[in-house]
């Protein structure tokens, strides 16, 4: 009884021989400025070109500042690299969707968008979040830039076939909650390297009604626990948001398109390598408190004792993380000052999280001193937000309404966090100096965000 | 790809748990678009202060450690963003072997591909090493890949695991593009039967 993965993995099969790892096809093969420069300067050496650049689609997203960006750039280098990615696309007839393009976004926001990434597909792109197409069913990872290069050349990739991961999910999702408060929940409970070496598959009613964006969102941070890729079977709610997109198929071809999309589940009975059941009915907002995703706790719960931990690594590693954090063992995180507020990134930065955050935010005031970040997903997200009145209600409550991209993400352009600030921030790595040198970041769900506009955490339940 | 069969060097230990690839090549400097030269910026953050000046706490900063080439580290190694600059920074810095229990899957693979060997041993083998990393000054190992051995200055040894086909591809330094472009049939064979109608309407359609 195959998985999901293995009917994926079967029909991408180019090649299989013993002691070499699988070669798989590549029908999807997303490029951005950053991890892409050396890869195409490596086929230049070698005197290779791009097998399909029909297959490869490109887009700037990490270093384009979200405010006058069709200014000159501050940033000189970054500039470079947007340079050589035009080139590079011009020369080899890649389509890229540079910054005047109204579709151009965060990598993992506008190419599902644009229904570039189909049910069953595989999709390979030089970024750890690629695991974010997985919630159409189609096995999506991240790659290196050798590896970029590899697939630009061949339109393959040699791969070692991963294990499975069932992760059931039991429970309805309780009111007010998120896939993102969801997903926090997952990594908390596998660990940080709990899924390593895996490939996650989400099973339950919660994920069959959860929305496209929701189920993105939970694919999205599959990498924050070390797995190798997120999937969701597709369903009618992924037909319906692909039906009609630019690149989906259209007419006749779309209705034979989900005839076979249908197929793509796994079996009844099919093995995993290894299975989680989750009881969900009791999930409530989710903060990290640490370093990492997988160090999180309840919004209203107390910060955890390093003691506390049973394996000394993770001892040492909460006790550095809090003092990184600047939070003592006990505290809760309700009576810690917020600094910045960042809204966005291809977690969180969809209509329905800005959404979510405006439904918080109706009628009130960011508390003087506080910054709140709102940046769209993609140039779409954008003018969809902006034609239902959301961007107003952004605007009114006195948050920055800006330009799509990766922003203070990971703060590659201007967006960044000064020495000791501290966030609330729907993006998905709460790493050391991520979103800015000394900056103390954590991860929650777009309600969470935008309910500390207050200038502190507090639990988004009671504003809705 | 450089080869890499027998490398001895010095060792040193970083004992932290989950260093992430932002930590090891930090993004302000990811804007750059050479392959090489990225070595200064290895670990720059804990390398060095807010104000620019060496960090003497950090312990690649000790004299004893000074041009070291293999690195101890703890687990889940590696975590995090896909890029190929930690590996190269780690090359660029001077490092050929990281010992780690876990690597995370892209950064372990993006090893491979720049000649870089990563090497998984049970955590309690990795305290023996570390403790003998730290108790002697100078303290050398020699790495043979093909016996797959590890030897300490003082004649401590261990085997460790490798992926064969990465052994090879080590040991030979062998281009993988090259290895996969021997298939081009089977690329165009797959290429021919896997394009259903609406398959092919789709790439391109609207560029
Ligand atoms: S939004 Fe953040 S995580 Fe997503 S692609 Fe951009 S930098 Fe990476």
């Amino acid at each position: 009884m195959p998985t999901l993965l293995d009917k994926i993995w079967q029909a991408h099969l180019v090649r299989q021989s013993p002691g070499q790892p699988d070669l798989l096809f590549a029908d999807r093969h997303l490029l951005h400025e950053v991890t892409s420069p050396q890869a195409f300067e490596g086929l230049r050496l070698k005197g290779r070109g791009v097998r399909r650049p029909d297959l490869s689609y490109a887009v700037v997203d990490h270093v384009v500042p979200t405010s006058g960006r069709d200014l000159p750039w501050a940033d000189q280098v970054a500039w470079t690299q947007l340079q050589a990615l035009r080139a590079n696309c011009q020369k080899h007839g890649i389509m890229l969707l540079d910054i005047s393009d109204p579709r151009q976004g965060v990598i993992h926001v506008c190419m599902p968008e644009l229904g570039l990434t189909l049910p069953g597909n595989t999709v390979f792109c030089g970024d750890s979040h690629t695991t974010t197409h997985g919630a159409f069913g189609a096995l999506a990872f991240g790659i290196g830039t050798s590896e970029v290069e590899h697939v630009l050349a061949t339109q393959t990739l040699p791969q070692a076939k991963p294990r499975t991961l069932a992760v059931r999910l039991t429970g309805q999702m309780p009111p007010g909650l998120s896939a993102k408060d969801l997903v926090l929940f997952i990594i908390g409970q596998l660990g940080v390297a709990g899924g390593t070496g895996h490939v996650i598959e989400y099973l339950g009613g919660a994920v069959r009604e959860m929305s496209m964006e929701g189920r993105l969102t939970l694919c999205n941070m599959a990498v924050e626990c070390g797995a190798r890729g997120g999937l969701v079977a597709p369903d009618e709610t992924t037909f319906a948001y692909l039906r009609g997109r630019p690149f989906a198929p259209q007419g006749a071809d779309f209705e034979q398109a989900v005839a076979h999309w249908r197929t793509l589940f796994s079996d009844e009975g099919a093995r995993f390598d290894r299975q989680v059941t989750l009881d969900i009915s009791g999930l409530t907002p989710q903060v990290t408190w640490g370093t990492h995703p997988g160090q999180v706790m309840d919004i209203g719960g107390k910060v955890p004792d390093p003691a506390s931990f049973r394996e000394p690594d993770d001892q040492k590693a909460a006790q550095r993380a809090l003092a990184y954090m600047g939070l003592k063992p006990g505290q809760t995180l309700l009576e810690v000052a917020v600094d910045v507020v960042f809204i966005g990134s291809c977690t969180n930065g969809r209509l329905e999280d800005l959404a979510a955050a405006a439904a918080v935010l109706k009628g009130r005031r960011v508390a003087p001193g506080v910054r709140v970040l709102v940046v769209p997903g993609s140039g779409q997200v954008k003018a969809q937000a902006e034609a239902l009145g959301l961007s107003e209600v952004f605007i009114a409550a006195g948050c920055e309404w800006r330009d799509p991209g990766c922003s203070m993400c990971l703060g590659m352009n201007p967006d960044t966090l000064s020495p000791g600030q501290r966030s609330a921030s729907t993006s998905n790595r709460n790493f050391e100096d991520r979103q800015g040198r000394g900056g103390r970041t954590h991860l929650c769900s777009p309600a969470v965000a935008a309910a500390a506009l207050a200038g502190r955490f507090v639990d988004p339940r009671q504003y809705l | 790809m450089q080869k890499f069969t027998t490398f001895t060097g010095l060792a040193a230990p970083l004992d932290r748990a989950n260093v992430d690839t932002d930590q090891i090549l930090p993004k302000q400097f990811l804007t750059r678009v050479e392959r090489s030269g990225w070595g200064q910026f290895a670990f720059y953050n804990w390398r060095h202060r807010p104000d620019g000046s060496p960090d003497p706490a950090f312990v690649l900063n000790q004299p004893r450690y000074k041009g070291a080439s293999i690195l101890l580290a703890r687990e889940n190694f590696g975590c995090g963003s896909s890029r190929e600059h930690a590996p190269w920074a780690l090359l660029d810095f001077g490092f050929r072997v990281v010992i780690a229990p876990s690597f995370a899957v892209i950064f372990k693979n993006n090893c491979f591909q720049n000649g870089v060997l990563p090497i998984e041993l049970e955590p309690q083998m990795l305290d023996e090493w570390f403790r003998r990393v730290r108790a002697q000054e100078g303290y050398v190992i020699q790495v043979n890949l093909r016996d797959q051995v590890l030897t300490g200055g003082d004649g401590f040894a261990c085997q460790f695991g490798v992926d064969p086909f990465r052994k090879r591809c080590l040991l030979e330094g062998l281009d993988d593009i090259g290895l996969t472009l021997e298939n081009e049939a089977a690329i165009q064979a797959h290429e021919q039967t896997h394009r259903q109608p609406w398959q092919a309407a789709v790439a391109g359609v609207t560029k």
